[in-house]
This record gives C-alpha cells, structure tokens and sequence, in this order.
C-alpha cells in the first residue's frame, strides 16, 4: 500500500508494524508528531502498546529503559533541547546493552534558540555508544526503523539505535511512501527474545558498579559490539531488499564515486540535492560524485576509504560544527583516509545551521571550489557560505 | 493480598536483603530496606536510584538481594519504575506472563525522593503507576561524604553546611516537607504514609498497605545515619525513637484527606533531648533551638499532634 505522509508519520507507521510494547515521549519540536501518530494508533486499537506520556526526555528515556530490561521492545523519539536532555540516559542505555530504538527529528541546538534543521542535537551524541543511521527520504525512515530493531536485537550487537531524520525537510514533508504489509513485517521482525530480564523467578541484579578492574572491559564489549555491528547493518539491509524490494546501502550510499574527481561527503536529506548537481555537472564532463553516510556510528571507515580512494579532492558537507576545530564528519573523513598512498585533498564545508537553506546553487559552489583546489592541497571553510 | 502483620514475632521468618551488602556499623537505610523486602516478600523488583543503598550494596559480583534489583539514576527511579510497571501491563494484556504481577518498589534516598529525583517520582505519582515508592530518608547526601540535602534539618551541621563565625547554625534553611507535596498535589495517589525504623511492625505493615492498594503509593521512612549525624552505631533506634518522641519525624498515614497518627503520644520530649545526642547538632546557641522548637512544633500541630513538648524530669 502507498501512502503520502512525511517522514514522522513514517516512523510511527514503522512503530505500530514493529509491534511495538512501550513508547514513552516528551513533546518537542520538530518530532511531536511521531508520537501523536502513535498516541492515535492507540487510541484507535491499531496498535496494542503502553504510551507513557513522561515529565521530561530525561524520564522518557528510563522508562524505556525499565521497559526495555523487562524485556519489552520500546520506542522513543526527540530533538533537539530533548535529546541534550537525555544525554545522561544515553550513555546508561548503550552500556547496559539494552536494544532502545530511537527516531532523532533532526535540530539545532539554542542557543541562539532555533526549531530548525542541522545536525549538532545527534552529532554531538556520537560518542554515546548509540548506532547512529542518518535516513535520505520518509521512506529510508520507515524502513530503517524496522532493520534498526533487527540491528539493536541481534544477539551480536544489543545496543541502542538512533534514526535520524532532517528536522522538517524530511519530518515534515510528504512524499510517496510504500507501507510494508504487517505479515512480512512479521516475518522479517520477529518478536523480541530477550536474553536476560527483569522478572521476579530469576533474580538478578541489573546496573551494577565496576570496579577500575572490570569498567574496561565492559566498554571493550561495547566496542566489539560496534564493530560487529557493521557487518549486521549491511545484513539487515540486504535481507530487507530480498523481502520488500528495497535497499537503503547498508553503512554507505555512493553515487557516482567511481571514477569522480571530487566527492561531496553527505548526511540525511541534502543528499538528493547533491545528486541532482552531480547529474548536472557530469553533463558538462565535470566528473564528481556523492558519497552519502548512512552510519556515522559504528563509522564505515573502510567503506568510506575504497569510495574516496581515487578522487583528487574531497569535500565534506557538514550540517554541524565542532567548535574550535570544523565539521565533525570532515574531521571523521579526514581520519579514515590517513594511510592512503596518494590520500585526496579533503575540504570541509559548514553549512546549513539552524535550518539554513542548502540550495543547489550551494552544491555546486561546493564542487566548483573543490575543482580549483590544487591537488594535495587542504584548506578549510570553517563557516557558512556568505549568501 | 499481603496481610496485616501482628507483632514482630509474627514477622515472616524470610530475608531478601541479606549478608553481602558495605553498609557502615547501625545503618538505618539497610535496617529499612531489609524490613521493607521482608514485608514485600519474594515477589517483589526493587529500583535502587543512585545513593547510598546503590553504592554500599552494589559491588560487582556480591550483592545483597534475593529478589530482582535494578539500578536507576539519582534522577529518574520514578521513570524507570514506570517503564518496568507498564512492561508488566503489556505482558499480562497480551498474556505474555503468567505470574502474579511483581510488586514495584522504588527505595530512594532523600537526593532522589525529594531532591533531584522529585520531579520523576511527582510524574510518576501523577500518571497514577502502581508503584510504591520509598524514601530512605537520611536527611543527607551521605554517600558522598555528608553534603546537606532538602530534608536535613535546620541548624544541622554538614560539609556543605559547616557552622561558623559568619554562620553560627550551620544549615540555615528548613526542611522540605515531602509527604506533603506529594500528599497535596496527585490525585492519583492511593496511599502515603511516614514511618520509621524505630517501629519495625508499623513500617512492614505500612509498606504492605502501600503495595496492597492499587496506584501509587509514597512511603517516607526515616533511618538514622550515625556516621552523617555523628552518634555512636549503638544508637540508631534510639535515635529514631527520640526523633519521633519529640516530634522531629511524625509518623502517620494519611488517607482520604486526613492524618491518622500512628504512635499514641501523651507528651512530647524538647527537640533539646534529640540535639545534644547528635554532634551535627553540638554548634548550636540556645537560640537557634528555641527556632527549631518552635519550627517543629508548629509541623506537630499540621498532623494533629497536639500534646505539648514537656522536658523529662531527671
């Protein structure tokens, strides 16, 4: 069945074919209206969960995360403000290996105070021991959901995922969307089968201490569970094409990379944009290419090195700034090209803060420097384009 | 049903909160937790929000409870008791679990019943959980190192609230009175009650009427810190009667809008008698007791305490 909804109406719909139990939320701007699609599948019978409508993020996330350890799938969703908020609960979810799915509205953060769309509420989370999957359309939202529990449930991996989607430019645009039928929903998502829960007939206790002689370890696990977490990602994917006919790249979205001479570094929605200024400058004989990141965390390093390995000169977009340094994902790049026998330049450009427009014209401005840049050559734009 | 417990002879012989635990010599806090898991019974989650009773009894590998127990934030027992209380809802609607539902306790300190974790337990209150929530009060921050908490009384000493030349009483502010924001403020709410661990039958029995009704109830336990308030192990009880014979610590339960105490008192003893057996207490001028007596007693006089604070003839 297809439907014309916006990206937050694909992430409830994706809730209720999860089957999801528990979902506890707070309102916010711009994701409030996931959680009020899933309060009227609810209330309408559609979906047999518990909602929790919770004091704050902070509380949103320990209640899923109380539901979670008593073996429940569970689901929330914020921005912004909320998902600062929750910044506590963030790291106590992912080490305690607990398989929370998460759906991020992209925002910036105040101040100065913005609704609107960049990428600084989930980058600066990336360091939380969350997996972090950045979606291109209401489509990729939906169906990423359902593959993120597969990938936070796999007994390999068990740790917490975050879908992130462009605040309004994807949250709050209708397109086309293609609903799976529930059966093969079904069939590609079982139900949840936790290992160990919360239940009075095998008392255990969960949340313990560590001493300077066991905390390592634990974090050594998450770790491992990172880097296993790669190769289920692409897994997942692929098992998703062989039922619903759909495939979203796995860790990496290349476009044309092959034989460019510059490739554009995207995350989320600006990368059709991109794609079309690519179509466009390779009519001209201009050959670059777009390199869209799926996952920022476990981050796709070899993919991102045999995809860049050729060109001449890289540019990264980067919808967010790490302050006193550049773009986080230039600096990611930058890190997984080192080691290369003839590494490419590698540009970054901060663009599109707090929901500022990224336009065509941008993109090709973008590739029109890079192809000035001398070979080898690195320097930095350390802030948006004066318009 | 749990049922009423008669006398501590009749108590059920079973511990929950057993050997395994670092708690210091005449803890009150474990005397609460382990007489609140022993009226609970084994069908029973604790939620331990950060605190003392997290720290002291939660080394890994070695623990002190036979029932299952989850740590939560300083911040958040409320919610993470919700979220466990509502995963049992899912799982008996869809008939996923074919026990008796598990009673849910969450067993705070102070810092996460009425400090920080206030705003978690007020939602959860507010959303009407069936939860009983319990704070352990002793009246500090005492796991990390005595630092002064909303409960900690006027003129208390502790290392946040030192006594000296340009503040003579130490802790200048009043206590805030728990119970009764949360008494006042949640319509929810199914049972509140104080108790104290100088009446362990009344404690088991007011925890048992808080997981027997069916929402949210609060408990507010006092348990005496000898090490944050600075009188020998030995004394624990003792201190905890006195806090309630002077009217320190009311003990009630309050129901349908009103007070029921639960201790007959023909007088009260001076809050003077409860002082000088506390070094927290040793700074203070007769003039700032003569504040805190008069604080107290107007607090006796809220609940229906009415007797008079008369000193013990020696």
């Amino acid at each position: 069945m297809r439907e014309y909804i916006n990206g937050n109406e694909a992430v409830a719909r994706a809730v209720r074919l999860a089957r999801v139990d528990v979902v506890a939320a707070y309102p916010i701007t711009p994701q409030s209206p996931v959680v009020e699609e899933i309060a009227a599948q609810i209330a309408s019978g559609e979906l047999d969960a518990e909602y929790i409508r919770v004091e704050s993020e902070h509380a949103a996330l320990a209640a899923c995360y109380g539901a979670a350890v008593t073996g429940m799938r569970v689901f929330t969703a914020t921005s912004s403000q909320g998902l600062a908020y929750m910044f506590e609960m963030l790291h106590y979810v992912s080490g305690s290996r607990v398989p929370v799915v998460m759906a991020v509205a992209n925002r910036g953060l105040a101040a100065p105070w913005t609704i609107w769309a960049d990428h600084q509420d989930s980058i600066v989370c990336r360091d939380t021991g969350w997996i972090q999957l950045y979606v291109e359309t209401a489509q990729e939202a939906l169906d990423t959901c359902l593959q993120a529990y597969r990938i936070a449930e796999h007994p390999e991996v068990l740790t917490p995922v975050m879908v992130c989607l462009d605040g309004y430019v994807l949250s709050h645009t209708e397109e086309v969307v293609e609903i799976p039928a529930q059966e093969a929903v079904d069939t590609f998502l079982p139900p949840y089968k936790p290992q160990r829960v919360v239940e009075p007939e095998r008392p255990l206790v969960f949340g313990v201490g560590a001493g300077p002689d066991l905390y390592p370890a634990f974090k050594q696990a998450q770790q491992e569970a990172m880097d296993r977490a790669r190769e289920v990602i692409c897994r997942v994917d692929e098992e998703f094409y062989r039922i619903f006919g759909r495939r979203h790249g796995g860790l990496v979205d290349p476009y044309r990379c092959r034989d460019a001479e510059i490739v554009l570094v995207t995350l989320g929605a600006t990368t059709g944009t991109a794609r079309e200024v690519a179509d466009r400058l390779r009519q001209e004989g201009i050959k670059v290419g777009v390199l869209r990141l799926r996952a920022l965390r476990p981050f796709p390093a070899e993919e991102v090195r045999r995809a860049l390995a050729g060109c001449r000169v890289v540019a990264v977009l980067d919808r967010n700034c790490s302050f006193g340094y550049e773009g986080a994902v230039c600096t990611e790049v930058k890190a997984a090209l080192l080691g290369l026998k003839e590494p490419p330049a590698v540009v970054g450009f901060i663009l599109g803060l707090g929901g500022q427009d990224i336009r065509q014209a941008d993109i090709e401005d973008i590739f029109r420097r890079c192809l000035a840049a001398g070979s080898g050559a690195v320097h930095q734009v350390a802030a948006a384009q004066s318009r | 049903m749990l049922e009423r417990i008669p006398s501590i002879r009749k108590a059920p012989d079973e511990e929950y909160y057993v050997p395994g635990h670092r708690t210091c010599a005449g803890c009150g806090p474990a005397l609460a937790y382990r007489l609140t898991a022993k009226a609970a019974g084994p069908n029973t989650i604790f939620i331990g929000p950060t605190g003392c009773m997290y720290v002291a009894n939660t080394s890994y590998g070695c623990g002190p409870w036979r029932v299952p127990w989850i740590h939560a934030q300083i911040t958040n027992g409320g919610a993470v008791a919700s979220g466990i209380e509502a995963a049992f809802k899912v799982l008996a609607r869809k008939k996923k679990y074919q026990g008796e539902i598990p009673h849910v306790i969450v067993f705070a300190g102070d810092g996460g019943a009425v400090d920080i974790g206030l705003q978690a337990l007020s939602g959860m209150l507010y959303r009407g959980h069936d939860v009983l929530f319990i704070c352990y009060d002793n009246e500090s921050y005492a796991n990390t190192g005595i630092q002064t908490s909303p409960t900690t009384p006027y003129g208390a000493w502790t290392t946040f609230t030192p006594a000296g030349p340009a503040v003579p009483e130490g802790k200048k502010l009043f206590p805030k009175d728990n119970p009764k924001v949360v008494a006042h403020g949640h319509p929810e709410l199914k049972y509140l009650a104080t108790a104290s661990i100088g009446w362990p039958v009344d404690l088991m029995n007011k925890v048992r009427k808080g997981l027997n009704a069916e929402g949210p109830a609060y408990l507010h336990i006092q348990a005496p810190c000898p090490k944050g308030w600075q009188f020998p192990p030995n004394k624990t009880i003792e201190m905890a009667k006195l806090a309630v014979q002077t009217g320190m610590f009311q003990l009630y339960e309050y129901e349908n809008g009103e007070y029921k105490l639960s201790v007959k008192m023909e007088e009260r003893k001076p809050v003077a008698e409860y002082l000088k057996l506390q070094k927290r207490f040793a700074h203070l001028q007769p003039e700032h007791i003569e504040k805190l007596q008069a604080f107290v007693d107007a607090r006796c006089a809220e609940v229906g305490i009415t007797v008079p604070a008369v000193a013990s003839a020696r």
